[in-house]
């Protein structure tokens, strides 16, 4: 079944998997993959407009093309199975589909061509260089085969990333503003080492969530806990700069927890990333008991100035 | 500026023997792990490998392995508490990671 849908301009959230026309396409025209992610086919629809193609959308659950290629989804056998129930091969004369190279870790290009007689090439892998890519015999540079982590992308995930944390932060900032005021005979008042512990949570999170992934290159380090280890701790002692925090016991605390805290919440941004391995992570987790006793001991630390 | 990772810790392997040279590997890798040299591929920069499995899958001959997964600390840590969730792709945050993995 073919849905004829100039521009486009009726999508759901999730797109309906099956063959779409954009423009006019003849049996000649290229036919590229994608997943039936909206905001994946917005992208394609923008950087192709005004041009004839096919597009086969590939059902990958509303999940974009890599997230859904890294757990099978946007796969080998989806992959056969929907250019079969398309009748691809009846509609087009040529025997070539170009999928987004991200898409590769779920597709084995030489099964497909098994299959159904369709060879696979691997377009690139941002859809901004695909009418360079179709305009130049389908052929992607090495530019355009590369992936990086520029500040624009890193800063998109800083909100998911913000608010997966928020509640811990908010459960955070609440027992270290209410304990120092019960401590001082105050329950249920706002005292100054109270204040100050709202803000040091609030450095935490927006140090592990916003600052991290924003200075991730310049971060001393490779490992994600030592770059936010050492990111946590400076912003520790800026908070004790500006007088939130006295007493050298107290500044160590401060040093210990929040690089802790904020070595922890990097670490979970390896996730969100282009180019940490699953062994590099497994790797960097035999540091979450020493997390864990940084973490109480410098809030052990901390709370002798709740005394002061 | 290339970002890189932790050095000595990825898990893969190229039987340069059993390799075709077809450089579907270096196709498919995002990070320029592999390069293709007199007719057979070469792993040139294996540090920068991501473990995303795409070499592997491709590979027509069966000469690359790689223990692919996503290399994400709240995935792993998850399932080593043998909660549901494997990072971004996980239900609970949906579709939320768009631009990258």
């Amino acid at each position: 079944m073919v849905r004829v849908r100039l521009g486009f301009s009726r999508m759901a959230y999730g797109m309906t998997p099956g063959l779409y026309a954009m423009g006019t396409p003849t049996p000649d025209s290229p036919v590229l993959v994608t997943a039936n992610y909206k905001l994946t086919v917005d992208v394609l629809r923008r950087e192709l407009g005004g041009r004839d193609l096919w597009i086969l959308v590939l059902d990958t659950a509303n999940v974009n093309v890599w997230c859904a290629a890294g757990k099978g989804t946007f796969g080998t056998a989806e992959l056969v199975g929907r250019v079969a129930a398309t009748g691809l091969a009846e509609r087009v004369t040529h025997r070539q589909l170009i999928l987004p190279q991200l898409g590769a870790p779920g597709v084995a290009a030489h099964a497909v061509a098994k299959e159904t007689g369709f060879r696979v090439v691997y377009g690139p892998i941002r859809a901004k260089d695909l009418p360079a890519f179709l305009d130049h015999g389908e052929l992607a540079t090495p530019e355009m085969r590369r992936i990086g982590f520029p500040l624009l992308d890193r800063l998109v995930l800083a909100p998911v990333e913000l608010r997966h944390y928020l509640v811990p932060m908010l459960v955070v900032a609440l027992v270290l503003g209410a304990l120092p005021g019960i401590i001082q005979g105050q329950a249920g008042e706002l005292v100054s080492a109270g204040g100050h512990g709202i803000a040091a949570a609030l450095a935490t999170w927006l140090g592990g969530c916003l600052l991290g992934p924003a200075l991730l290159p310049w971060l001393p380090g490779r490992a994600f806990w030592v770059k936010g280890a050492g990111l946590g701790a400076a912003l520790a002692l800026l908070l004790a700069a500006a007088g939130m925090v006295q007493g050298l016991l107290p500044i160590l605390g401060g040093v210990l927890w929040i690089g802790a805290g904020v070595s922890f919440l990097f670490m979970n941004f390896t996730g969100c990333t282009t180019f940490t391995s699953q062994s590099g992570v497994k790797a960097e987790l035999r540091a979450v008991p020493g997390q864990i006793v940084a973490g109480l001991a410098g809030l052990a630390l901390w709370s002798l100035d709740w005394w002061r | 500026m290339a970002l890189r990772y932790l050095a000595n810790v990825v898990t893969l392997q190229l039987d340069e023997a059993a390799c075709v040279g077809c450089g579907r590997c270096a196709e498919v890798c995002p990070h320029a792990v592999f390069a293709i040299q007199d007719r057979r591929a070469r792993i040139v920069d294996r540090d920068a490998c991501m473990e995303c499995g795409a070499c592997a899958r491709n590979c027509p001959v069966a000469a690359i392995s790689v223990d692919a997964g996503v290399g994400c600390a709240t995935g792993l840590l998850n399932r080593a508490l043998g909660r549901k969730g494997d990072c971004c792709c996980s239900e609970e945050r949906g579709n939320e990671c768009t631009t990258t993995k």
